[in-house]
């Protein structure tokens, strides 16, 4: 017979009080998301065709590079919850979904360190 | 397994389709598929870092007819999910659930996007001077 109370049972195993955690990052990434996209592939469209040069000196714009390690943060960040959801409702075998879950996140933070440092390089010459 | 005659909820493949249905499941696969079209942005933003010659490559790429087939996949993809994502942030704050307003918003989104998608195409077009 165990000597800890009902009480000292229930405690810790209710919510851990992030919840809404996930779905709000979700959210404030969409947000910073719209006017990033919107600004990006304008710019690509606009470019569209141009040489390498004219392409390094566009990154190399200081408002050009914040922009785009945003953009990048933001996307990763979004991508990986997203995929998250993805995976947590369609593959059901505990062990793939975790190790699938692992992968993406893995994935996304080296995909966006060698995106920033791709574009902090060019910015900085 | 007590009993195998218990009634079942009926199966997605029972229901038919609808303009709502089809707009969330495609929200999903548009994002799944951006998810992999950011392969294609990092690779060409470590190319502008490489050089010359690797930029070169990737532009080589994207003007091919399978780049072009990709961007063009990708860009309508993009144009969907950044609509139908506002229409969801709409939902969010409790705006447009009835469903009257659900299928317009649906429609607008349709259309909205394929515009959008045709416009950056001609854009880009004028952009390198093939149009």
């Amino acid at each position: 017979m165990s000597l800890r109370s009902p009480l000292g049972k229930a405690r810790g195993l209710g919510s851990a009080k992030e919840g809404v955690v996930h779905w709000w990052a979700q959210r404030m990434t969409a947000v910073a998301l719209v006017p990033l996209v919107i600004w990006f592939v304008a710019s690509i469209c606009a470019m569209a065709g141009s040489d390498y040069i004219t392409f390094r000196d566009w990154i190399t714009t200081p408002i050009v590079s914040v922009l785009l390690v945003l953009l990048t943060i933001a996307t990763f960040h979004h991508a990986q919850l997203g995929l998250q959801v993805v995976l947590e409702d369609y593959v059901h075998t505990e062990w793939l979904k975790i190790f699938a879950i692992g992968l993406v996140k893995f994935a996304a933070i080296g995909l966006a360190v060698a995106t920033i440092f791709s574009i902090v390089k060019i910015a900085l010459g | 397994m007590a009993s195998t005659n218990r009634p079942l909820s009926p199966h997605l493949q029972i229901y038919k389709p609808q303009l709502t249905s089809m707009m969330s499941i495609m929200h999903r696969a548009t994002g799944t598929a951006l998810a992999v079209g950011t392969l294609l942005l990092v690779w060409w933003l470590i190319a502008a870092a490489t050089g010359e010659d690797t930029f070169g490559d990737v532009q080589a790429f994207n003007v091919s007819w399978v780049g072009r087939l990709l961007l063009f996949g990708w860009s309508y993809a993009l144009f969907y999910h950044l609509c139908n994502g506002i229409r969801h942030l709409f939902w969010d704050a409790g705006k447009g659930f009835e469903l009257a307003s659900a299928y317009r918003s649906g429609w607008v989104v349709v259309v909205v996007s394929i515009a959008l998608t045709v416009i950056a195409w001609v854009w880009g077009y004028v952009s390198m001077g093939e149009f």
